[in-house]
Order: C-alpha cells, then structure tokens, then sequence
C-alpha cells in the first residue's frame, strides 16, 4: 500500500534518513521503533510531504507522491498524526474533529454529525463541547487519533500516540487502535511503548542513525543484536546473554 | 440559525435609524458607525478569523475608492458600474498581495509588514501619477442622483453603506458555518495540523484575503461617493488600515458581532470627547491608541468575549455549550 524506496535526507551534517524502504502492507498494522533521534518523525514527515526528501521515493497505493503537499496526501487517503499534539486551541472537541470531516464532506451539518460519530468511536463522546485546550493529556491524543480518523483515510500514520499516557490509559487505547485496523484502516505506527508494538503490530522496523537496521515480526526483532546494541549500547547484547546464561 | 435570526434583526433595527432619527447630524453618526463596521469586518475576515494580520488593508479600500472616482471622472463611466469595477479591482490587489505573500508563507509580522509595505507602494504611486489627480487629489462632481450613486439625502447614503454592510456581516456568518471557516479557523489555530488533515492553507488564505479585499473595496466606494473627494493619504495612507484593524480588537476578532460593537465603541468615544475635550488635533489618535491598549490588557476578546462572558455567567452551568 505504501512504499519507500531509498529515502535519503540530511539537514547540514546530520544524515536523518539513509537509504531508507519500507513496503507497509495493507489491512494490517506495522510499526516504526527506534531510539530517540534515530530519524522515525522525519521518515514520516518525508511520507506525509511535510518535508521533501533528497533522493528516493514514496509511492501510495502504486502512485508516486514523493514532494506532493501534505493536503494533497490526505486527500488520497493517508494522515498522520503528532508527536507533539496539535489541537486547534480554542475550538470546541467537536469543531476539532470537524475539520477532518470535512476532507470528504461539505457539508458542515454532515461534517459535525460525523464528527460526533467518530468522537464516540475513540471515546470522547462525553467531551464534545469542551475546549481542546482543556482536555488533559489523554484526552489530546484521543483527539489527535479522532481528527485523523475523521477523514476517512485508507492509512493513518500515527506518531508516539501514546506516549506520555499512564498504562490504564494505555490499556484503554489499545483497543481503539485495534478497532480502527478491524473497520479496516491501514496503521503505521511510531511508538516507544513496547507493551503496545509487541500486542499490536504484526510487523516491524528498526531505525537508527537514520538507517533500518532489523525489520520482522516485533518478538524476534527485540532480540536481536543490533537493535539492543542501537538502544542500550555497544557490547550490551553480548552482556545480556551472559547474564542471561549465569541466571540459568 | 438562531444567530442569524439574531443578525437580520439588529439590522432590521438599524434600517428603522433615517425614519426615527431626525437630525442629519445623528444620521451621519449612524452612517459612520455602519461604515466603521463595514471595514472592521472586512479587516476580520482575514485577521480575525484567518488570523494572518494586515496593517495595509486601506491598499483595497484605497483601490475601491480610486476606481470609482477615477472610472467616473477620467472616463465619465457611470458610477454603479464603477462599484462593480471597484469591488473586482481590490479583489484583484488582494489576490496579487495574497500571492506575494501567502505563496512564499509569510506570517505573523513579516505579513503585516509587507501589507503595509504594499499600501505604502500605492499611496505613493497614487501620489505621482495624473489620473489620480496625484496630491492634489481627485473632486467627484456633485451630481445628486440614484443613477449616479448619489443621493440628496442621507437616507439613500444610510441604504447603500446599510446594504454593503449587511452583506459583509451574511458573508462572515457564513464564514462561521461553513468548511471554509472551519478550514480558515483551523489554519488560524495551527497551520501544519490543518494541513495534515487535507486543508489547502494557501488556497483557504487567498479565499479568506480576496473575501477581505472585496468588503474594504466596498467601503472604499462608499467612502468616495459619500465625500465626493480622495487624496493618496485618504485612500491609501496608514489612518484606514488602522480603523480597519482596531474596530474588531476592541470589538472581538473573529466574532461575528465584534465589529458592529467595536464600530459603535469607536465612534461613542470619539464624540464623547469631542464634547469633553473639543477639538485637539490628533486627540482622537491618542484615545485610540490608549484604548488599544486597554483593550488587550484586560479584554483580549474584545466587547464581544466581555458580553460572551457576562451572558455564560447568568446561565446554568450544566451542559456547556460551545460557540457553533
């Protein structure tokens, strides 16, 4: 469904994307990990247009949408969300999500009655006339995933949408993740919490320095070599298993 | 609904103001108020609701204003068809001004800047070319007339800045229930979230800019038929880009009434201390500028948030409603 082909982006001497393909399967969900700044942000802002990469290319369902504009990638069906959240402070939780909607509906009645819709799916369906900026932490990202959700997209790209939450609220996401894969989204998903990678996607990647360096299912991907070395350091996966072998 | 019901009414109020107010001295004051108003919308249009900040908007009024006067006294071409040149005309200037800028994402202050800049560019111009009567100015004929967009009357002059007005104001109620406010409001509150969810922000931008444009085009030629005389200073110089701006901050940016109050503020303060003070030059300026202040000190949502906040307080807590 999405492919990436050779992505290479340096910004002066830091090279945030070497060589870097993907193929995202459709209907399922996969997963993006990697130490902080090993370059995940800007692998999707390079896939979501907001920025260009210097050589290489994205394709979105067999159509090359490398540099195309971030409107115009939603507006074939795929839409991430942010890291750092991004509501439209001052606008009620209902308008928020409107404004998804109204990607593929011009009507403002149909716009806010789907809103609501979606809303309920994500569980912010007791929240709708609040003020973005009042919702706590949880709440925002609810709204992120609902804003996206609301353009009826074939892929969404979510970015850390859980980071930051406590685990009963990661245990309350989790499900709607899901339920958004079951009604037949395509997830690619940034995500630091490995409760999350490991029961939600079937398939990972493993970014560093810019670079994949493991990609496969996330049970054998967190044991190997490389990807413990990329998070905890040289020499710390040799450690581990003599640890592991004295412990037995 | 119920804010549109709301809006045609206070304007069916308003249109009763030449048939219960006798003195042309009021009726002037009713006309000015309408006039304020009509520039503080158009102003909000774009600041207000696109939050992209003008300080040049006179560059649209000034042209409205200039193509009419120009249209009728070099070309002797008839006045209402001037209006129509004149409304196309700012509509243009904003959409080359919204290429300049918007094309190359210019925000916050280097926007206002280069608005600015634009303005002064045509007041200058205006200054040095022939057939804008350059300083000396340009003298419309008086010629008394419906056919000639004059009236003996301040009663025809109330209906024509009435009309515009209310127009101004369906068109930003529109703006507010609609997917192109939603987009615009969205743009204002955080451009890249807007753009990931599929708005165009530069097309919303141009849209929200030309919109603008047309509405200070608009009360350019009102302004132009009403006095019957412009100069560069007049039509293009700082004093209308910065009516046009501060007529909603006090009022309340991207409101819908926020105009209608911060022109009737306005002019309240101006004749009070007219009446108090008499006639200082340059007094009114200071006022404003003080008001300016005030306003964003302690009312940053203009009249409008006071009354919303005044009106929220009465009601019973249970079951907050937002603003549709």
């Amino acid at each position: 469904m999405l492919e990436v082909k050779g992505i290479c982006k340096a910004f002066g001497g830091v090279q945030a994307s070497r060589n870097v393909s993907l193929t995202v399967p459709e209907g399922r969900i996969t997963s993006l990990i990697g130490p902080n700044g090993s370059g995940k942000t800007t692998l999707f802002a390079q896939i979501t247009g907001f920025q260009t990469p210097d050589s290489g290319q994205v394709s979105f369902e067999g159509k090359d949408i490398t540099g195309e504009a971030p409107e115009t990638i939603a507006r074939l069906g795929m839409v991430r969300t942010f890291q750092i959240v991004q509501p439209f402070a001052g606008q009620t939780v209902r308008e928020n999500i409107a404004v998804g909607a109204h990607l593929h509906r011009a009507s403002r009645r149909d716009a806010l009655a789907h809103a609501e819709a979606v809303a309920s799916r994500v569980g912010l369906g007791d929240r709708l006339d609040l003020d973005a900026a009042s919702l706590t932490v949880a709440g925002r990202k609810r709204l992120e995933v609902a804003r996206a959700l609301a353009t009826d997209p074939k892929l969404i790209l979510f970015d850390e949408v859980l980071a930051g939450l406590n685990p009963s609220e990661i245990r309350d996401v989790i499900p709607v993740i899901r339920d958004i894969c079951d009604s037949g989204i395509t997830i690619f998903m940034i995500e630091h919490v490995m409760q999350a990678v490991m029961s939600l996607s079937e398939y990972t990647w493993v970014l560093n320095q810019g670079e994949v360096i493991a990609e496969g299912e996330p049970a054998s991907v967190v044991k190997d070599e490389r990807v413990i070395e990329a998070y905890l350091g040289k020499g710390m996966a040799q450690r581990i298993a003599q640890r592991q072998v004295v412990h037995a | 609904m119920r804010q549109l019901v709301l809006l045609l009414a206070v304007f069916a109020v308003i249109a009763l103001a030449p048939f219960v107010i006798a003195s042309e001295f009021s009726l002037n004051l009713v006309i000015m108020v309408l006039y304020a108003a009509l520039l503080g919308q158009a102003w909000n249009i774009l600041g207000g609701y696109g939050g992209q900040f003008s300080f040049g908007h006179a560059a649209y009024f000034g042209t409205g204003a200039y193509t009419v006067a120009v249209l009728q006294v070099q070309l002797g071409i008839n006045p209402w068809i001037g209006l129509v040149a004149g409304g196309l005309l700012a509509i243009g200037v904003a959409a080359f001004i919204g290429l300049a800028t918007f094309r190359y994402g210019l925000r916050g202050s280097y926007f206002a800047l280069v608005t600015l800049a634009f303005a002064e560019v045509l007041r200058i111009l205006s200054n040095s070319v022939d057939f804008t009567g350059a300083g000396v100015g340009i003298l419309i004929p008086l010629a008394p007339g419906v056919a000639n967009l004059q009236f003996e009357t301040k009663t025809g002059y109330f209906f024509l800045v009435w009309t515009f007005t209310l127009a101004a104001f369906l068109a930003v109620w529109w703006i507010g229930h609609s997917r192109f406010g939603a987009s615009l409001a969205a743009v204002r509150d955080n451009e890249e979230a807007a753009r990931a969810l599929g708005v165009n922000a530069f097309r919303v931008k141009m849209g929200a800019i030309m919109l603008s444009g047309l509405f200070s085009g608009l009360a350019g030629v009102f302004y132009a038929q009403y006095f019957l005389y412009l100069d560069p200073y007049i039509a293009y110089g700082p004093a209308i880009s910065v009516e046009s701006l501060l007529v909603p901050i006090i009022g309340g940016m991207g409101t819908l009434f926020g105009p209608l109050l911060g022109a009737a503020a306005l002019h309240a303060v101006s004749e009070l201390t007219r009446e108090i003070i008499g006639e200082v030059p340059g007094i009114s300026l200071v006022l404003y500028g003080a008001l300016l202040v005030v306003m964003v000190m302690f009312l940053p949502r203009g009249l409008a948030g006071l009354g919303e906040r005044l009106f929220a307080r009465r009601r019973p807590k249970a079951g907050e409603t937002g603003h549709a």
